[in-house]
């Protein structure tokens, strides 16, 4: 909402030093968004005054255009003993006599467009005669202004007195962004209240009497819906549509916002902005028979103001007539009634509709407007009448018309309940002792009937206060007004709290561990593409093609949740790789989504009470899985090349040793076995376990999938369940006993198949070699033609040490022999001599 | 490389060349310090030990000469034997000692390196800075005793609306504002906020509750400089006996301060349907402190010279949201509150574009590393 400091104060009497700024830090104060301050005009400096036009000389010039030599008459400004001022002029729109608007030398127009006396057509011009563009006024542009002889109170003009006034250049205009509870300040008038508020000083309401009680006599109006409370139509006769609005209007609707039309509808828009009633001007010759509000009948068509043909909800509620709808109600007028430059008799309708159902056309239709942005917060039901009062009174006074006599009035504007609040409620919601003969004040102010009752406020507030409704309204009611900002801080003292939980501090050192130890964090968007599925080469009966789907997708081809965060990444790889970053480590740490069959209905219990524990559940049940998953893309090199050392490729161990660092992170040793899994290499995909439990996988990628996805060849990847490697983590724990005593350190090479997994053979060892292998770590495989082609040999360090006693050479060679022998048992090891 | 003199050389038994005359004895002392000195390596000034100290050296022939002296001269033969050893004795220890050091040094010197070559054996690794941020904001709250509570993105829409007093027509519930889920009679959605997580706090214990609710949220906006269409947000909640709009501007005061150091809060009525009353809270600018207003020499472009910046919404618990989790208002009251992590990232960090935030560039989560941000 757009305010005018003149026109706040024709209704609030403030200070006539007023610094606009410091009422709009006031009105902020007030919980009104004050987002800026415009100095309407300020661009505009003076001398600009009054001109007469003594001569006019018309003068064809080579360019094809014909200029106008005139001697203008400005008065005092005139120079020594002449009669006017010669000024170049390239308008035709006026004649000898006329008054205009005269920018002198040494006056600086918009732009800072400074004026001088100048050569120009072989005249030297002083000064300029202006449009109102030039001024930066709503008008005709095409011509100069031309003024109609007279001040906005009838006083003759003169030439050579000051214009900045007269076409109210200068104005202070507060752009206030309106909050939803405060409907009523989408008005001068509601503004200006809390203005008047805010400074104590008196206030003028506009909207001079209540709703009257039902009256039929004038236009015939049904209602037929309880959307329409209330429905107020005046009829104007002998209206001269023709008449231009005053320049005040004009200004006053520019500097709101709006743009001025004709009178008529300017002043039904002038009296909605000052009331935040919404009018409706209806040609009367256009209408056909009773006027009626109803609902709309399923496909029924009207083609609106702004010339679209609309087809209606049975839902819409509208204005009709003997010959269909002509509105819609509180949105929207219809094309066929407007006014027009020949309407002479002017049925004014200002009526009061449902907020939700003048919502919902809105929103339908994707037509806001000026009325529908205020029925949807609330008018005030009281208003109507008015403002048509008032509205009428301007066609009569500006337009020559006569207001009929014979009103229609019918509906009535809902009661207001009295509520009861405990007196000190406001200060205890506040945290500040506001005694209660000021609360009493503050809120009385803003225009609510409050009394006391022993401890307890009886409160009525006023017609246009939708938002005092619950006993916490009025605390913020008071808040405002002493000031909330002034309310002095005090912490609260929680009860001793228990720190992160054991999960949030295992996915942050989960987190934490992988940025470490080299890799990066990336956050990605957590939408999904079908053909992103396609690109991993994921199976029809993968999970991860269980997805959830948007309703509304931003883009219809990423229509459905992340059932994988690799997509996003490798996506992201590729989009650093185009950047210039083909080397990466990147990961991510999030929540994806996967349909569950059996999914019921959220239910959407009463907000009176809590929901049952049935209702809960079936809340909880309505809902996806979502677990947070890790995932690790590794591309390009892992090293670059040093003078030192050539570059570290990124390989599949890579991908396996970032799980690792995530387990070890929580306390777990992954477990690792070969596996075929999309969108994994299937010679170089690696199962991730705990016990027998598979929480992820690690590997290269199939070079299709980095293909499709645009990556680097031989990217390498991880994703793993974060949910249950944390819920699998060992929780407590003993520390390790420490033995000072010697170590025995022994080598066992076994040969077995090529294709045995080195793990196998190792826990074959290790669980072989018994209590007192403290470590064994393969340090060698070998292959050779000796060994033969399927054969290979693998080489353990083994560590052995006793609690108790310093170990025998025999000792050490029966644990070598014990694991050797289970080794054999286990996989075909033969001890290599 | 001269050689001193050897015994063999001089011959001791030569009548005449009396090994134990003081000449005989200066001389080979003589010898020994010279070669010593001559002596440039360990290698060298141990040949050089051997030749003048070991057993056949002149000094230990003569020394075993002694014994052959008749009685009278024996002593002053020792003393002076014994006096020409020590001193060659200490010359030699001298000698080794700068012979070991020299050795050393020059060792040193040809083991200098490079020291700015390139060392790495990991990459640079990085914690997004959103993380990193929402880290930090959560432990402030942590610190003072609070809990973290955390809850789905993917939500039924009660838990996201209408327990949060939205009615049913209230514009952010429109398909324009709100990604939906399908199916749509099932009534979920994603999250627009993390009020929700408040919600399901206050269904699940007893109050007193003193949590934070930091996580992804879901708008339905399209992606430009200026719109994230999922952003994550940090809220608090605190439900508990005799709570007013005083605590939460002294919990928002602290937390303010936490985060930007010794700088004032401003508190501006506003409006949300889940607060009552409610309020803004902006910061004061935490780089110029208000003195880039109306000073066009000194802009700010962290506050675009507003002296504030708009943080959050906050308020007082509305006794409707407290009913919908059946908690007596009567009893209890509470405040709550809620910021954008990407938003306080971007003028804390001078973050000029939201989709670097989401474009999983390593140059943007690169460019916080370290935890003391």
């Amino acid at each position: 909402m757009r305010a005018p400091l003149s026109w706040l104060r024709e209704y609030a009497a403030l200070p006539a030093d007023l610094d606009p700024r410091q009422l709009a830090d006031r009105l902020v104060g007030y919980g009104l968004e004050v987002e800026t301050v415009e100095s309407a005009g300020a661009d505009v400096s003076g001398p600009l005054v009054v001109g007469r036009v003594l001569e006019q000389t018309p003068e064809p010039q080579k360019n094809g255009k014909t200029i106008n030599w005139c001697l203008v008459d400005v008065g005092e400004h005139n120079p020594e003993g002449e009669r006017g001022r010669g000024i170049v002029c390239g308008a035709h729109n006026f004649g000898v006599g006329d008054l205009v608007v005269v920018a002198l030398s040494g006056a600086v127009l918009p732009g800072d467009f400074r004026i001088s006396a100048r050569k120009t057509y072989g005249h030297v011009s002083d000064g300029m005669i202006c449009s109102a563009a030039e001024l930066g006024l709503p008008g005709d542009s095409s011509g100069i202004i031309v003024l109609d002889g007279t001040d906005d109170d009838g006083t003759p003009l003169t030439p050579g007195q000051d214009a900045l006034g007269l076409l109210h250049l200068r104005d202070d205009v507060l752009d206030i962004a309106v909050t939803p509870n405060l409907g009523y300040c989408f008005s001068i008038r509601g503004l200006a209240r809390e203005a008047a508020d805010a400074y104590s000083v008196d206030f003028t309401d506009p909207v001079d009497r209540p709703l009257p009680s039902q009256v039929t006599e004038g236009h015939p109006v049904r209602i037929e819906s309880e959307a329409c409370s209330s429905f107020v139509a005046l009829t104007v006769t002998g209206f001269d549509a023709t008449r231009p609005s005053p320049r005040w209007m004009q200004r006053r609707l520019q500097l709101a916002g709006m743009r001025p039309i004709s009178l008529g509808v300017d002043v039904t828009n002038y009296v909605m902005l000052a009331t935040g009633q919404p009018l409706h001007g209806y040609d009367a010759r256009r209408l056909r028979g009773t006027v009626v509000v109803r609902q709309a009948t399923e496909g029924e068509r009207l083609t609106t103001l702004d010339g679209v043909e609309r087809t209606l909800s049975a839902e819409d509620l509208v204005i009709a007539d003997d010959s269909g709808a002509i509105g819609l109600a509180g949105v929207m007028g219809g094309a066929d009634t407007e006014l027009a430059d020949d309407t002479s008799t002017i049925v004014l309708e200002a009526a009061c509709f449902d907020p939700v159902t003048v919502a919902r056309t809105s929103r339908r239709h994707k037509l806001g407007s000026e009325a529908s942005r205020r029925f949807e917060r609330g008018v005030d039901p009281q208003a109507g009448y008015a403002a048509a009062r008032l509205a009428a009174a301007l066609l009569v006074r500006l337009g020559g018309g006569r207001l009929e006599q014979s009103e229609t009035v019918l509906g009535s504007a809902p009661a207001v309940p009295e509520q009861r609040i405990p007196a000190d409620l406001p200060s205890r919601v506040l945290g500040i002792e506001v005694p209660t003969e000021r609360v009493l004040t503050l809120i009385r102010a803003g225009g609510t009937v409050a009394e006391l009752d022993g401890d307890t406020l009886v409160l009525t507030p006023p017609s246009w206060r939708h938002d005092l409704r619950d006993p916490y309204d009025w605390a913020e009611e008071v808040g405002r007004k002493v000031g909330v900002d002034t309310i002095p801080p005090v912490l609260p003292v929680p009860p001793a709290g228990r720190g992160l939980t054991v999960e949030q501090r295992a996915r942050r050192a989960v987190n934490q561990a992988l940025a470490a130890t080299g890799h990066v964090e990336v956050l990605n968007l957590p939408f999904l593409s079908e053909a992103d599925l396609d690109r991993l080469q994921l199976p029809a009966e993968d999970d991860r093609r269980s997805v959830v789907t948007l309703a509304n997708p931003l883009a219809d081809t990423a229509p459905h949740l992340r059932t994988t965060l690799l997509p996003a990444l490798l996506h992201a790889v590729a989009r650093n790789a185009s950047r210039g970053t083909p080397d990466l480590a990147v990961h991510e740490i999030g929540s994806v989504f996967r349909a569950r069959p059996g999914r019921g209905v959220a239910p959407r219990p009463e907000v009176t009470r809590r929901p049952s524990e049935a209702e809960i559940a079936a809340l909880d049940a309505a809902l996806p899985d979502q677990p947070r998953r890790l995932a690790v893309v590794l591309s390009g090199d892992w090293l670059p090349t040093t003078p030192e050392r050539p570059a570290v490729r990124a390989g599949w161990q890579h991908a396996v040793e970032a799980a690792e660092i995530a387990a070890r992170a929580v306390g777990l040793e992954l477990g690792r076995h070969a596996d075929q899994h999309a969108p994994f290499h299937p010679g170089r995909c690696a199962a991730l376990t705990v016990g027998e439990e598979v929480v992820g996988h690690a590997g290269e990628l199939h070079p299709t999938v980095c293909e499709a996805f645009g990556v680097p060849a031989r990217t390498c990847a991880m994703e793993l369940d974060l949910d249950r490697l944390v819920a699998l983590a060992p929780r407590g724990g003993s520390v390790a006993p420490i033995s000072t005593l010697p170590v025995a350190k022994i080598d066992i090479a076994v040969v077995v198949p090529a294709a045995t997994p080195q793990a196998e053979v190792q826990a074959a060892l290790a669980e072989g070699g018994g209590s007192l292998v403290e470590s064994i770590r393969l340090f060698d495989v070998y292959t050779s033609d000796a060994l033969g082609p399927d054969r290979k040999s693998l080489a353990y360090a083994l560590l052995l040490r006793a609690p108790d006693r310093t170990l025998t050479d025999a000792e050490a060679m029966q644990v070598r022999d014990a694991a050797v022998a289970l080794a054999a048992e286990r996989c075909g090891a033969e001890l290599r001599s | 490389m001269s050689q001193a003199p050897t015994p063999e050389a001089t011959g001791q038994d030569v009548p005449g060349d009396n090994p134990l005359a003081p000449e005989q004895v200066e001389a080979a002392v003589a010898a020994a310090l010279a070669a010593f000195e001559q002596a440039g390596t360990t290698a060298e000034l141990k040949q050089a030990r051997i030749d003048h100290t070991g057993e056949r050296s002149p000094l230990a022939l003569a020394n075993r000469a002694i014994g052959r002296l008749p009685g009278p001269e024996r002593k002053e033969a020792g003393q002076r034997i014994g006096q020409a050893r020590g001193r060659v004795s200490q010359a030699l220890a001298a000698r080794e000692d700068q012979v070991v050091a020299a050795e050393l040094e020059a060792r040193l010197a040809a083991e200098a390196v490079d020291v700015t070559l390139p060392v790495a054996s990991i990459p640079i690794g990085a914690v997004h800075p959103i993380t990193g941020l929402m880290d930090q904001m959560c432990d402030v709250f942590v610190g003072m005793g609070w809990e973290v509570a955390e809850g789905p993105e993917l939500e039924a829409e009660w838990l996201n609306f209408d327990a949060l007093n939205l009615p049913p027509d209230h514009p952010a519930r429109s398909m324009a504002d709100t990604l939906f889920v399908e199916p749509l009679d099932h009534q979920t959605l994603m999250r627009t906020h993390t009020s929700p997580v408040q919600i399901r706090t206050l269904l699940d214990r007893e109050p007193p509750v003193y949590v934070v609710c930091p996580g992804k949220v879901y708008r339905a906006d399209e992606l430009d400089a200026t719109h994230l269409p999922v952003f994550h947000q940090i809220e608090g909640l605190v439900v508990d006996k005799g709570i007013t709009l005083a605590h939460l501007r002294g919990t928002l005061d602290h937390f303010a301060r936490a985060m930007f150091g010794d700088i004032r809060t401003r508190m501006r009525p506003n409006y949300f349907p889940f607060t009552e009353p409610s309020a803004e809270i902006d910061l004061e600018c935490f780089v110029c402190h208000g003195t880039s207003v109306g000073n066009p020499d000194a802009p700010c472009r962290t506050c675009s010279s507003e002296g504030w910046i708009e943080w959050g919404g906050c308020g007082v618990v509305n006794p409707r949201v407290l009913a919908a989790c059946g908690i007596d208002s009567d009893v209890y009251s509470g405040f709550a509150f809620g910021m954008g992590i990407d938003r306080t990232l971007m003028f804390r960090n001078n973050a000029t574009d939201l989709r670097d935030m989401v474009e999983g560039d390593v140059r943007f989560s690169r460019s916080l590393v370290g935890t003391a941000r």
